[in-house]
């Protein structure tokens, strides 16, 4: 089925219209339930609305959410109103007729053809890029990596308990001491008057008990981000074993693996077989030890999963060596991106403990300005040590 | 039947009192008005944003109450906190009276003893106020989870008291300067509008409206000064507040052209420039050749 792009005039009445423009923008990727387009007409019919200008005005506050919905709207509302996009097909679908299953189309069923030259058995040269129906988007690679690599070849049960411990060590440190919100404590900087009023009453006014408050530390939530592109395949060890570890210390944690695409594994590391979750992980992992795409998928991150999951409380933790394909500004938009979520981001780089070592790959430079800390780990040791630095974060 | 307003008359409503508002701004404060919804103004700090509020609040001659929100904003600044000093003088005076607990309890606990903060007070106004909640963005998630209620319901619950209902659900405005995402449910209960910079037709009116006295022509060369000056990389990007000080400034100094006397506009520059690296990068000749190009 094609897109929603242009208003069609066979639709009945400005609602039905108007719900196409719904459909077409969320299409596009902005976020609008149907109470949007309730709030849409009410403000068309309150507006009196006669030009498209007044029309566009009035919808704008509506469907857009944040600055770069406004700078994609007016594209879209031209698009749609002004007779700029594709044909599409109707608002309200006429009744599906079922596909004759006699009748077969050499073209696929869903999704375009694909943007990139190569054919079938050879690998593409170029690194175009193919969009899909669906929400993700097919980036053509250099390199894949297609042989599977059994994950539990390179972690041991052994390093996951050591590694558990050390999580749980780094989650203890990384407290948010930011809080101003005060809660009753035994030991507290601050009178509980609220509580110490309560109390009075029974002794005729005399507050013979003063209860204190205090500001309490909270948890963050550590979002981990592992590379498992080639270049990083030798410290892999290190950070899976740490990542099933944290996964197991910290019910609220959450970790996600990228090469050249990226892959949440929170749900399944959360087996209590720590063993058999890395092996499910491996074939998730498809790809593993490939080339690595690390603005693509910090992007896809920060414009997906991080609108869910990170918030101020978050510590963003990135295992990486810095190697991209990318250009290096894809980077630092994405953290700059990330940054807006308002976590913290730590850069876990392995070559960072080389002697010599200067972040000079163009991707590492990129990033520098956007993180809180930027630090080597190459063992579970290296990270244990790492404790003091989280503290001050 | 009285005729419905348009947003040219909101817009003319508000040039009378000094502001010129933009016709899609216009549009989104009218219908935040007719659609009573919240309206969230994103924009680089000093483009008018807090303005619009008061504004409103001359317009239709009502209150502005103001929350200026901050990292760690709690209830007890946000909403209520109860007067416990008044309290506790009660509760010894109801023991030497020798009222029982009970009549104590209820009179400490009744809205005497209330004091009420921005958000309770912006609900139990008898005229709908206008409720500005300024900088949205700085204050933490669980503070925007809990302003998610007060504007779905504009209610507030008090366990002592039980649940306060606003009889005039104010008019609310936020503010947000994106130092932060807000989060989607937020943006969903609001109107949004992105405040620029203003054109220079506009900026001009703005200039003319708030100082009327001031020469044509410097007045045109300040406008296209600034314009250009926030095409520079600057740290702090100048407002249109600041834009209206280096007038005042420039008028205060008997400058009648920019390229009059360097130095002294160079002076002036400090109503425009706050910080210490944008002042080095604009010197003296930065400033001629941006006068010049303006001119």
């Amino acid at each position: 089925m094609s897109r929603v792009t242009k208003f069609a005039a066979q639709d009945a009445g400005p609602a039905a219209r108007v719900a196409g423009f719904m459909a077409h923008l969320r299409a596009n990727g902005l976020r609008l339930g149907a109470g949007e387009t309730t709030v849409a007409l009410h403000a068309l019919s309150a507006m009196n609305a006669y030009s498209p200008d007044e029309c566009r005005n009035a919808l704008r506050p509506i469907c857009t959410g944040c600055k770069e919905d406004v700078d994609q709207f007016n594209d879209l509302f031209d698009a749609y109103w002004m007779d700029m996009g594709r044909v599409r097909t109707r608002a309200v679908p006429k009744l599906q007729t079922k596909g004759n299953n006699d009748v077969h189309s050499s073209r696929d069923a869903s999704g375009e053809a694909g943007g990139s030259a190569g054919n079938a058995t050879a690998p593409d040269g170029g690194d175009g890029e193919a969009e899909s129906d669906g929400e993700g988007k097919l980036i053509a690679t250099e390199v894949r990596n297609l042989s599977r690599k059994d994950l539990r070849d390179l972690v041991r049960p052994e390093e996951i308990a050591e590694a558990e411990k050390v999580a749980r060590k780094l989650g203890e440190a990384l407290r948010d001491r930011r809080s101003r919100r005060r809660i009753a404590a035994t030991k507290g900087d601050r009178l509980h008057f609220r509580k110490i009023m309560r109390r009075s009453l029974a002794t005729g006014g005399e507050p013979l008990q003063l209860l204190k408050k205090r500001r309490p530390d909270r948890t963050r939530n550590i979002v981990t981000l592992c590379d498992v592109s080639g270049s990083m395949s030798v410290y892999a060890q290190v950070f899976l074993a740490f990542i099933a570890g944290l996964m197991r210390a910290d019910q609220k944690a959450d970790a996600y693996l990228f090469h050249t695409r990226l892959v949440r594994i929170t749900e399944t590391l959360r087996d209590k077989d720590a063993m058999r979750a890395i092996g499910r992980m491996s074939l998730m992992a498809d790809g593993f030890g490939g080339g690595s795409k690390i603005g693509a998928s910090l992007n896809r991150f920060a414009t997906t999963y991080a609108k869910r999951f990170v918030d101020g409380r978050s510590v963003v933790v990135i295992m990486s060596d810095g190697y991209d394909t990318d250009q290096p500004h894809v980077i630092s938009d994405a953290l700059q991106k990330l940054r807006k979520r308002g976590c913290r981001i730590i850069w876990m780089n392995p070559l960072k403990g080389w002697r010599d070592y200067a972040p000079v790959t163009a991707g590492m430079k990129a990033a520098l300005p956007h993180l809180d800390l930027f630090t080597s780990a190459n063992t579970l040791s290296d990270l244990a040590a790492l404790e003091g630095e989280l503290t001050r974060l | 039947m009285e005729r419905t307003l348009t947003y040219h008359d909101l817009q003319s409503g508000m040039a009378d009192l000094g502001y010129m508002a933009s016709d899609d701004l216009a549009v989104s404060i009218h219908l935040a008005l007719t659609l009573r919804r919240p309206l969230l103004l994103e924009g680089a700090a000093g483009v008018g944003k807090t303005e619009v509020a008061r504004v409103l609040a001359e317009m239709h001659d009502t209150e502005l109450v103001r929350l200026q929100c901050y990292e760690g904003l709690d209830a007890a600044q946000a909403i209520y906190e109860w007067n416990y000093q008044k309290q506790l003088l009660s509760i010894r005076a109801s023991s030497e009276e020798g009222t029982t607990g009970q009549a104590a309890e209820e009179r400490i606990f009744s809205r005497d003893y209330l004091l009420e903060r921005p958000l309770l007070a912006a609900i139990t106004k008898d005229k709908a106020p206008i409720l500005l909640i300024d900088e949205v963005d700085r204050a933490d998630e669980e503070f925007e989870a809990y302003l998610l209620e007060i504007l779905s319901e504009f209610q507030v619950t008090i366990p002592e008291l039980g649940t306060i209902r606003a009889q005039h659900p104010p008019i609310v405005i936020l503010t947000c300067n994106g130092t932060r995402d807000l989060s989607d449910a937020l943006r969903r209960r609001c109107l949004y509008s992105y405040v620029n910079y203003p054109d220079p037709q506009m900026e001009l009116a703005i200039l003319n409206a708030r100082h009327p006295n001031l020469n044509a022509h410097l007045a045109k060369q300040i406008i296209g000064f600034v314009q250009k000056l926030r095409e520079e990389e600057l740290e702090k990007v100048p407002g249109i507040a600041e834009m209206l000080d280096f007038a005042a400034a420039l008028s205060g100094l008997g400058i009648a052209d920019l390229s009059e006397d360097p130095e002294q506009v160079q002076r002036a520059l400090i109503t425009l420039l706050k910080t210490q690296s944008d002042q080095a990068s604009i010197t003296t000749e930065v400033t001629q050749r941006i006068a010049g190009k303006a001119a």
